[in-house]
C-alpha cells in the first residue's frame, strides 16, 4: 500500500518513537485475542475496504459516510505521542492522522450535544475474540465534547506513514494522549454525538477500576495495581522504570479541561 | 502383577534426580530466549508470566501425585520433594524477577503493593508458605519433625497453590480462560483432600 502524504504536527514529543515492530506486536485488541501477541496474529482477518462511519445523533449532517468522503482534503498530520496503557507500560508512537475536531466540525454539532460516543465494528466472523463473551460487545468508548474538540484528541489513520496497521485498529481510530490507551477506540463504525454521557465498555465491565474519564493520574491508583510509574516498552530485559506524569505530560494542554473537578472521584 | 504394580516395579529403579535436570530446561529455553532476544516486544512480562507459570505447574503436579495413586496405584512420590523444590524455584525466580526487572526495586511502591493490593498480597502469602516447605525439603528435616509433624506442616502446600491460583485469577483483566481452569483445577485437588479428610473423620467415629 502506498505511504500516506503527512505534514509533521506542532504537538510531537521528541522522545524517541517505539519501532513499528513493537507497536504492531504488542497491544491489546480484545476483539482479536486477550494476549498483547493475538492482535498481530489475527487482525488480518479483518476487512477494512469498504469501511464507512456512521455519524448521528445532535448533527445537522447525519449520515453514512465511507472513509475516502472523510479523508477528503484532509491534511494527516504527524502526530509523535506518549501512548500509557492502564497497565502501567507504555510506548511512544508516531500517529498519522487529524483533529477530531475538524471532523465534528464538518458534520455540525448541534448546541445541546455534550459528549461523544464511539462505537467499534461488530464482526464475529472477523474478530474472533467477539465470539466469546469477554465484554459486552461491541467495543465502546466516549468523550466530552470539550475533550473530543481538544487539538491533541486525533483520528489516526497511519503509523509512521504506513497505513494503520489492522492489529491497531484499521482503518481509523481515535488517539486521546492524555488518558489511558483503552480511550482510544479502533476500528470506529459510529459516531454519536448526545447530551448524556455515554456507556463506555470498561466502565461497564468494572466500573470501580475504569472510569469514564480515565486521565492518566500517578495519584490515582488502579485498585489493583500503581499507577505511580510505568515500564517503558522497548528498553529490553533492564529497561528503566519510569515516573508516570500527570495527563500523560500533557497537562500544560488539558488541565484546564478538569479545573474545578475531583479527579480521584471523577477517575 | 497389576499395571500400576509393573510401573512402579519399573519407576523404582529410576533415580529421581533427573527431574531436576529435567524441571530446570524450561528454564535453560527461557535463557536463551534471552540471549536470542526472543522474549518478545516486552521481555520482561513475559518473563514474569512465564517463571511464574512454570511455578504453578509445579506446584499443581505436586498435588497431583497423591490422588494419581489412589485412584491408579501408580506411586510418583519419590518425585514429589523434586516437583515441590522446582515449583519454590520458579516461584522465587518470578518474585525476583517482579522486584528487579518490573517494580525495580521501587520499594515505597512495593509496600504499597503488598500491602494494598489483594492479588499481589495473595501472591506474597503464596511464596511466605512455601519458604518453610522449601527448607525442610530435606530427610534431615523429616528425621528430625518426625513424620507426623513434618506431614502437618507441609499440608501448607495446599494454602501455596491456592494462593497461586488465585494471584493468577486476580491479575487479569475481564475473565480469560487459562486461569480459570488453575483455580478449578486446584479448587478440585484440594476438595479431594478435603473429602478424604471428612471420610477419614467419618470412619474413625462411625
Amino acid at each position: 500500500e502506498a505511504r500516506l502524504k503527512t505534514v509533521p504536527g506542532k504537538y510531537s514529543t521528541s522522545e524517541k518513537p517505539n519501532t513499528l515492530t513493537e507497536i504492531t506486536n504488542y497491544n491489546n485488541f480484545y476483539e482479536f485475542g486477550l494476549d498483547k501477541t493475538d492482535p498481530a496474529r489475527n487482525a488480518h482477518t479483518l476487512t477494512t475496504d469498504p469501511w464507512s462511519i456512521k455519524i448521528d445523533g445532535m448533527v445537522d449532517k447525519p449520515g453514512t459516510y465511507g472513509l475516502d468522503d472523510l479523508l477528503k482534503g484532509v491534511t494527516l498530520e504527524e502526530r509523535i505521542y506518549r501512548f500509557r496503557c492502564v497497565e502501567a507500560w507504555s510506548m511512544v508512537i508516531p500517529w498519522d492522522g487529524f483533529p477530531l475536531s475538524a471532523l465534528l466540525n464538518r458534520v455540525g454539532v448541534q448546541s445541546g450535544a455534550k459528549y461523544v460516543a464511539f462505537r467499534t465494528l461488530l464482526r464475529p466472523s472477523e474478530m474472533p475474540g467477539q465470539r466469546s463473551r469477554i465484554l459486552d460487545w461491541p467495543y465502546r468508548e466516549g468523550l466530552r465534547l470539550d475533550e473530543a474538540m481538544h487539538p491533541l484528541t486525533i483520528l489516526a489513520t497511519g503509523i509512521y506513514g504506513e497505513p494503520m496497521p489492522k492489529q491497531d485498529g484499521a482503518p481509523i481510530r481515535l488517539v486521546v494522549p492524555w488518558k489511558y490507551g483503552f480511550k482510544s477506540i479502533k476500528s470506529i463504525v459510529h459516531i454519536s454525538l448526545t447530551d448524556r454521557q455515554p456507556e463506555t465498555t470498561w466502565n461497564m465491565q468494572n466500573p470501580r477500576e475504569y472510569g469514564f474519564y480515565s486521565n492518566v493520574n500517578p495519584q490515582v491508583d488502579h485498585p489493583r495495581w500503581s499507577q505511580k510509574s510505568e515500564r517503558r516498552i522497548g528498553g529490553g530485559l533492564f529497561a528503566k522504570r519510569v515516573d508516570t506524569l500527570m495527563f500523560n505530560g500533557y497537562g500544560d494542554q488539558v488541565a484546564g479541561l478538569y479545573k474545578g473537578m475531583d479527579l480521584k472521584k471523577h477517575y | 502383577m497389576t499395571l500400576s504394580q509393573t510401573i512402579n516395579g519399573k519407576l523404582r529403579k529410576l533415580p529421581a534426580w533427573p527431574l531436576y535436570f529435567f524441571g530446570l530446561l524450561p528454564l535453560g529455553w527461557l535463557a536463551w530466549l534471552i540471549v536470542t532476544g526472543d522474549l518478545g516486544v516486552d521481555p520482561v512480562k513475559t518473563l514474569e508470566h512465564k517463571v511464574g507459570k512454570i511455578g504453578l505447574q509445579f506446584l499443581v503436579a505436586t498435588l497431583c501425585v497423591t490422588p494419581l495413586r489412589r485412584f491408579t496405584g501408580v506411586s510418583l512420590i519419590k518425585y514429589r520433594r523434586a516437583l515441590g523444590l522446582l515449583s519454590f524455584f520458579y516461584i522465587a525466580l518470578h518474585l525476583m524477577v517482579w522486584l528487579g526487572l518490573d517494580i525495580q526495586f521501587r520499594w515505597t511502591e512495593i509496600g504499597a503493593d503488598i500491602l494494598k493490593r489483594p492479588y499481589i498480597t495473595i501472591g506474597m502469602l503464596g511464596f511466605a508458605v512455601m519458604l518453610p516447605l522449601a527448607i525442610t525439603s530435606n530427610n534431615l528435616s523429616v528425621r528430625r519433625m518426625g513424620a507426623v509433624a513434618w506431614g502437618k506442616l507441609h499440608k501448607l502446600t495446599y494454602v501455596a497453590a491456592a494462593a497461586g491460583a488465585i494471584h493468577y485469577m486476580m491479575l487479569v483483566k475481564a475473565w480469560p480462560l487459562e486461569p480459570m481452569l488453575y483455580l478449578a483445577g486446584v479448587a478440585a485437588l484440594l476438595a479431594l483432600r478435603a473429602l478424604w479428610s471428612w471420610r477419614r473423620a467419618a470412619a474413625r467415629t462411625a
